[in-house]
């Protein structure tokens, strides 16, 4: 494989000199293994494709119709050969079974919500190593960074200390989006309402491009952000700058902020209000909206019951953010389970 | 109590601001569409040609006129959809260092979600139907398609459906949501307007037609072969298209029922697919897909169908493993179901759920390959004459296995966390449906033309045509290959980096290129009718066939057989040739035969307003349209007078002509 990866991914740059393929000369370990699996699966499906490409060109030159030397070899009424019948069934499956191996090993190793266990491919993962967490909530059409270990917040630009492993906690607020930055990892949906994680690291100090890579809307195109590794005393600068910018992401900062816009400059937050990122997760920044983990627990145990069914809000306000424009329409309230202290409790139940 | 608005019941939300007159584009298009369509209808009322059309074509029942006008429909369509295509190359082209583009972004994804939206459903789709209409009963020796009514009513309902899609150019606006129409983006919460809803009822109606055409075959091909053609004496192309259409009925209701949880969230006030309230986006994903990955298969089986057919009749060979052919097909029909999670490894599912999806994807490879190499046996020692379809088929064989590769390397999870969404995917799937069923189409087109029409298509302009596109995909999609390599991602507008701009122009310059292919296929439609005297075939074999569509006359008569062939082996015209069976040319009895009706394209005409009105909230006018295709429906189960006999003597007159035609020319 050593070799094979030796001769191929030289070739394929070369292919591609002149031009930045950042997918072939990544600089975090998890793309590296990423993309060694692109070269070793084009390697060995090229056992199969140039054969056969080779013979495909071989017989329509060896056998048109006025190469008068192979008229000799015409033969109308051959039509089987279990020799080569069982060839074409066989070979293809032992590239198959040795790529499915590959795919299965590699798919459990790569998965995306494992920890990881390697630095690169010669350093393993101190033990005890915290990882770096960071909170990422794709916006209409902006991205947002959320450091709970830090406590502060950033908007289009992140950063993280080269080597340390990264457990990124992904969501979005409104559509589907896909976290993508191509030099560090591969992506991953950002959905509402819901969580993916990604574990990676970068092995390489620099600036690198971060993007959406799946369609969400109009401002998409310009829905991208830079990812800054540095060195552990770089990093630590970077945090404290956000911390001098000495703004606060309260609750109903964040709910101007997921308004769509494009274009948005970078802005930096010194600190963010108590349990943000779960509240966008469970859909409930607004402090009378019932959360889905509530809202699951309750429906877990049963649910409310008919006391469930009055307990519908419908603030003008909140509808409208919901999409909700005709009068009828509601929206399930909050219960008086707000545990965050810096939230002013929440009307319960049929507040209107 | 309120009084109800009228003007509301009827014209919902449509008014006058629906009309896109500030959009220069848009209204060009519609001054070149409306005088384009004012001369080509000004020119048929001059002929005269209104009844014609109406008797002879848009009321009939004849699988093969029916069959035509599918390709009809499709090589309209794929000019529309062309013309997306080329705004997008052209936008991604000249969009850098701050230059918008000429397209704004509500513009733009219009335009990308309407190119999918009509090369599958309105170019291909139709494409593939057609061949599958016109020469599915002629290879079983039947004399039409079991239900010959709803053949033209699932037509019709396929016009409606494209031109719902083209209705929304100039009336209102089209989705902006991807071919896919996911949710949450597609619920009305993120998209209010139009654009979805005019996604959602093309797809419906013509969705309709899809499905009862796909049960139209399976029980034309089941029940009403010749006597003698068993399963394993079936030509490989109805095989193909057998299974193409057991999928077409198991996969296209899922999208129906989809599209109705979809309608319901947008309409109804449910929440199947919204952010709150218990809905799920992703089950929609999963969902759409499970119809989406067979619907690729439906697009490619009756094209490694044709291929069957094409490769022994150039190479004057039998079908090397014909068996193993057909078990590849029935294989690659059960696997298609098992793999569609392929689409969204990248939306969290376990490591062996992916791993599982993976795998299954990569063994739809197997029988794959085993059909290449099979073709490559046919080929070998055999005789081959390069006709225009012979060219296609070498370009296809070449081009799909580079389709299939990177296919394949999508298929292992980890790979395609980095490629997934990129422009390695969009070259991809176009390496795979270009490669794949548009030069299929092709080769199909040039192989069965003399069949439909008496002559020959010309080969220099087919020639032309082949090369502009075989060497137009490579330089339109190379440079997207590598462009997914340098990290660039699909559906975007206008881009930062200057140094990808230069593979932009080269796949803008691809484009232009198959635009050439695209004229000159044009030019061949032209020129070979101009020249059809010197093209014309009297024998109707033009390719010596191996297959019974070409023991018949060209262009076959409306009985297609005036006696049902009997089958006595596998390719039963080369069979009869071999043993120099003689044509039977007495005994001419009468031939029960179905009669037109018009009630198709009545019923589909309601189903496009009723679509129409849906759209803009008309709901009155909706109500009355639905009431309009209830009655008509119900009104034409009363028609009794649906079959007449061709007398003996018709036949008779038909069968003489043609043998002294054949005897003219031996």
């Amino acid at each position: 494989m050593k070799l094979l990866r030796g001769l191929l991914i030289p070739a394929l740059a070369l292919l591609l000199s002149g031009c930045d393929a950042v997918l072939l000369s990544p600089s975090g370990d998890i793309a590296r293994q990423q993309r060694d699996l692109i070269a070793i699966s084009v390697v060995l499906m090229l056992i199969i494709i140039i054969p056969v490409i080779a013979l495909t060109l071989l017989f329509a030159w060896k056998y048109r119709e006025s190469n008068k030397a192979a008229h000799g070899e015409y033969d109308p009424d051959w039509n089987h050969s279990t020799v080569l019948e069982l060839i074409v069934w066989s070979a293809p499956l032992m590239i198959i079974i040795a790529l499915g191996a590959i795919t299965w090993t590699s798919t459990h190793k790569l998965d995306p919500y494992r920890p990881i266990d390697q630095l690169d491919a010669s350093r393993s993962v101190a033990a005890g190593t915290k990882p770096l967490v960071v909170e990422v909530v794709a916006l209409d059409w902006k991205w947002l960074f959320l450091y709970p270990e830090q406590g502060i917040a950033t908007v289009n630009e992140m950063a993280a200390p080269v080597d340390r492993p990264i457990e990124f906690h992904i969501t979005a607020s409104n559509v589907m989006n896909a976290f993508f930055v191509p030099s560090l990892a591969g992506m991953i949906y950002a959905m509402p309402g819901m969580e993916t994680q990604l574990h990676a690291v970068m092995n390489k100090t620099g600036d690198f491009a971060g993007l959406s890579a799946n369609y969400s809307g109009a401002g998409f195109s310009d829905m991208t952000f830079r990812f800054h590794s540095l060195s552990n005393a770089d990093f630590d600068g970077w945090v404290a700058k956000a911390r001098a910018s000495g703004a606060e992401l309260g609750r109903d900062d964040y709910l101007k902020l997921e308004q769509p816009s494009e274009r948005e400059p970078v802005r930096y937050y010194a600190s963010v209000s108590k349990g943000l990122y779960n509240a966008i997760l469970n859909r409930c920044v607004e402090s009378n909206r019932m959360c889905q983990s509530d809202m699951m627990a309750l429906d877990k145990q049963g649910g409310q019951g008919i006391v469930g069914a009055y307990n519908l809000a419908s603030s003008v306000g909140l509808r409208s953010r919901l999409g909700l424009t005709e009068a009828e329409k509601r929206y399930v309230g909050a219960l008086c389970l707000t545990r965050d202290a810096d939230v002013a409790a929440a009307p319960a139940g049929r507040s209107r | 109590m309120n009084t109800p608005d009228l003007v509301k019941l009827i014209f919902g939300r449509l008014s006058l601001e629906a009309i896109p007159y500030h959009e220069p584009i848009l209204i060009g298009t519609f001054a070149m569409v409306a005088i384009g369509g004012i001369a080509v209808l000004g020119l048929i009322t001059k002929a005269k040609l209104w009844g014609y059309l109406w008797k002879e074509w848009f009321t009939s029942i004849d699988h093969k006129k029916i069959g035509i006008m599918y390709m009809v429909l499709g090589i309209v369509m794929l000019l529309r959809g062309f013309a997306d295509a080329l705004m997008m190359r052209a936008q991604q082209a000249i969009a850098f260092n701050g230059n918008p583009g000429f397209l704004p972004p509500h513009h733009y994804d219009q335009i990308f979600t309407a190119h999918g939206v009509i090369m599958i459903f309105f170019v291909a789709m139709p494409l593939v139907t057609g061949l599958m209409n016109y020469v599915v009963p002629l290879q079983i020796g039947a004399r039409d398609v079991a239900f010959p009514f709803l053949n033209n009513f699932s037509f019709w309902m396929t016009v409606s459906g494209a031109m719902l899609v083209m209705a929304s150019l100039f009336v209102g606006e089209f989705a902006r949501t991807g071919w896919l129409a996911y949710p949450p983006l597609s619920g009305l919460a993120q998209s209010p307007d139009v654009g979805v809803d005019y996604y959602i009822w093309s797809l419906q109606v013509a969705g309709v037609g899809t499905t009862l055409s796909g049960i139209n075959l399976i029980a034309t091909i089941v029940k009403m072969r010749a006597p003698g053609m068993t399963m394993m004496r079936m030509p490989v192309f109805t095989w193909t298209s057998l299974c193409t259409n057991v999928l077409i009925v198991a996969a296209f209701p899922v999208l129906t029922a989809v599209l109705v949880l979809l309608s319901l969230d947008r309409y109804a006030g449910t929440n199947f697919f919204t952010n709150d309230f218990g809905g799920n986006p992703m089950m929609y994903v999963n969902l759409i897909w499970i119809w989406g990955h067979p619907e690729v298969y439906i697009l490619i089986l009756p094209l490694f169908g044709a291929f069957s057919e094409i490769v022994p009749t150039y190479s004057r060979k039998r079908l090397f493993g014909y068996a193993s052919m057909v078990y590849a097909t029935v294989v690659i029909t059960v696997l298609s179901y098992l793999v569609w999670l392929h689409h969204f490894f990248t939306m969290g599912s376990g490591a062996s759920v992916n791993s599982f999806f993976g795998i299954t994807t990569m063994i739809i490879s197997i029988p794959t390959g085993a059909k290449i190499f099979n073709w490559l046996f046919t080929m070998y020692r055999g005789r081959i004459k390069f006709e225009v379809p012979m060219l296609w088929t070498i370009g296809f064989m070449i081009t799909f296995v580079i389709g299939g590769m990177t296919g394949v390397m999508l298929a292992v999870p980890p790979a395609d966390f980095l490629l997934h969404n990129s422009l390695f995917l969009i070259a991809h799937f176009h390496n795979v449906i270009i490669g794949g069923v548009v030069f299929g189409v092709f080769a199909a087109i040039n192989y069965w033309f003399p069949k439909a029409f008496g002559y020959k298509l010309d080969p220099f302009w087919g020639k032309c045509s082949f090369w502009f596109w075989f060497i137009g995909f490579y330089v339109a999609f190379m440079p997207l290959y590598v462009l997914g390599f340098m990290g660039v991602t699909r559906r975007m507008n206008h881009f930062e980096d200057p140094s990808l701009q230069i593979w932009f122009q080269i796949a803008a310059f691809g484009a232009v290129l198959i635009a050439l292919g695209i004229g000159s296929f044009l030019m061949q439609l032209f020129v070979s009718w101009k020249r059809r005297e010197q093209l014309r075939d009297v024998s109707g074999d033009p390719w010596g066939g191996r297959t019974l569509e070409w023991s018949t006359s060209s262009p076959p008569p409306v009985y297609n057989f005036a006696f049902t062939p009997v089958v006595h082996d596998l390719d039963a015209w080369a069979q009869m040739k071999d043993h120099h069976a003689e044509r039977r040319t007495e005994g001419y009895l009468p031939i029960h035969m179905p009669k037109n009706t018009g009630a198709g394209i009545i019923i589909a005409g309601f189903a496009f307003v009723l679509g129409f009105a849906m759209i803009w909230h008309m709901f009155l006018v909706a109500g009355l349209a639905f009431l309009g295709l209830l009655v008509t429906a119900i009104g034409h189960t009363f028609n009794y007078k649906r079959d007449y006999y061709i007398p003996a003597d018709v036949v008779e007159r038909t069968e003489t002509a043609r043998t002294e035609e054949l005897a003219a020319h031996v």
